[in-house]
């Protein structure tokens, strides 16, 4: 690890390494395969990476919402992708992988195990996302009013264009970079490139924000291995290190915060070390356009930073693995030697109310 | 008269109604599509772990002991043992059937996990573990590809079976 990585300002007491990734393919609606159809190719896929077995893990967390696909306890089942026999420790967040990954990495710090398989599956087509994600809004003053996560949204981006901070033109601009870059990402859902001038002409969702500000509705899945210690040098020629990790939530009041800012992404920047050293590629999970420019400035990156190679949520948006996509495909780009520095980003809850900021070292 | 106006005369809301409901489409997959397909032909079919062997019904498509792709479909018979059961004598909204009824985990032969099956056509006191019970069908024309497909086990007028044989589905 480089010497910058020791002063983020809370210590990662043992190296981590992402040893391994893998995703599904995103696509609009899979209704062939049941979460553990989904979830299996994918987990065999992230062991014969590195040529191990679940007989080499010590510890699963996994990601998802049962809210999705309305099925109780679909995280338990889920875990029969694995085959957990003999019994082995395990966890669940009602969260994107990405704090999944984050419960992982603690336990890791921790020092007595040295692996862990983390995963997350999101599949959004069984029923109205509009409804269910009002569901996670305040119960008694928000939820009952079911505002959508698109109309949510709708009200950060005015509030971005009436503070001067951004435009229509900006979105679109993100929205035309993002899904042309998405072209060279054979897992994206949506690629393709289109100029700026004809998104403009797209017809508005909700105002401000047209079709193309919008992340498309996705169903897939993702899965990581996390590896410590000799494990890590064992599974890995050339590793890539977690450097920093934090994350951090703002309250659950809307009309209490400042849409066009994200504190919380500064403060888990911060914590994580991003300004510890130059930064070479940022994965942002940013699902509506004009929340990369929020992100981008919640971080301090500057424009000579690549935004987003993969696409983004733009690209393909599966919710509770969206964010464990972008670390993994921050990784790739460290293990590919395009990046030495790297930092991913995963978002949850309305206009962006809970921020986690990972960052990536190659060596 | 005096009606109570203020929020100090009415006291505190303690109450808050807030109706959700949520609609979904379920996405049953292949192994349990087999499955759903089977009952809709009035049949139980499983499926085998290439791994360890193990006949599962319903499958979700993968051994949770080896946690692999269960491919090959098992037709299993009309028969079965029940290994557990309780008694229903509680009443309970929309509760379709009369109380008390028999709710029993049947283990199908040649299977290695066992479902939960209605039993009926024996008073409540006469169930036990061990019981020898078959799958009582819809008629053919009503047959759908769901559980409501059986209506029921009942006795099959089999000797009970060893505890041995089922010991390990507890």
């Amino acid at each position: 690890m480089s010497a910058a990585a020791a002063t983020a300002k809370r210590a990662v007491r043992r190296p981590v390494s992402i040893a391994s990734f893998a995703q599904s393919e995103n696509v609009r609606q899979d209704d062939q395969h049941n979460e553990v159809e989904m979830l299996m190719p994918v987990v065999a896929e992230v062991f014969a990476n590195i040529g191990i077995t679940k007989n080499d893990i010590d510890f699963i967390c996994s990601g998802s919402s049962d809210y999705l696909i309305g099925g109780p306890f679909s995280f338990v089942t889920a875990l029969d992708a694995v085959g957990v026999w003999p019994p082995m420790p395990e966890s669940h967040t009602e969260m994107d992988g990405a704090w999944a990954l984050y419960e992982a990495w603690a336990l890791l710090q921790e020092g007595e195990i040295d692996a862990a398989l983390v995963y997350s599956f999101g599949r959004s087509s069984p029923g109205n996302l509009n409804e269910i994600l009002a569901l996670q809004l305040d119960p008694y003053y928000l939820a009952p009013l079911w505002p959508d996560p698109v109309s949510l949204a709708a009200l950060q981006a005015r509030a971005l264009i009436d503070a001067g901070k951004g435009s229509e033109e900006d979105f679109a601009a993100i929205a035309s970079r993002s899904r042309k870059d998405a072209l060279s990402n054979p897992n994206a859902q949506v690629a393709h490139d289109i100029p700026v001038e004809t998104l403009l002409r797209d017809e508005y969702v909700v105002s401000p924000l047209r079709r193309h500000a919008l992340p498309p509705i996705t169903d897939g899945a993702a899965a990581m291995v996390l590896a410590a210690g000799d494990k890590a040098r064992e599974w890995s020629d050339k590793p890539v290190w977690i450097s920093g990790f934090d994350h951090r939530i703002e309250t659950h009041s809307l009309g209490a915060r400042d849409l066009t800012s994200s504190p919380s992404t500064a403060k888990a920047a911060d914590v994580a070390g991003v300004a510890d050293g130059p930064i070479d590629v940022a994965e942002l999970h940013a699902p509506f356009a004009h929340q990369e420019m929020i992100l981008k400035e919640a971080l301090g990156l500057d424009d000579g930073v690549t935004i987003n190679p993969s696409g983004g949520a733009l690209a393909a948006n599966p919710i509770m693995s969206a964010g464990l996509i972008r670390i993994g495909e921050a990784a790739a780009r460290i293990a590919s030697g395009q990046a030495a520095r790297a930092v991913a980003h995963a978002t949850s809850g309305p206009c962006l109310q809970q921020n986690l900021v990972c960052v990536l070292e190659g060596e | 008269m005096s009606a109570r106006t203020t929020t100090e005369e009415l006291g505190p809301v303690t109450t808050l109604a807030t109706p959700i409901r949520l609609d979904f489409e379920f996405t049953p997959g292949v192994a349990q599509s087999r499955f759903l397909r089977g009952l809709e032909k009035g049949k139980f079919v499983g499926q085998r772990c290439p791994t360890c062997g193990k006949v599962y019904v319903p499958s979700r498509g993968s051994c949770p002991t080896d946690g692999v792709p269960t491919t090959e479909d098992v037709d299993l018979g009309n028969v079965g043992t029940v290994t557990t059961y309780c008694v229903v004598n509680v009443p309970f909204a929309g509760q379709s059937i009369e109380i008390p009824y028999i709710c029993a985990q049947v283990l199908l032969d040649g299977a290695n996990i066992s479902f939960m099956g209605l039993i009926q056509e024996i008073p409540t006191d006469e169930i036990r573990m061990g019981m020898r019970v078959e799958a009582v069908w819809v008629e053919p024309e009503e047959l759908t590809p769901s559980l409501a497909s059986v209506r029921y086990f009942r006795p099959s007028g089999e000797p009970d079976a060893d505890y041995e044989t089922y010991k390990d589905y507890l």
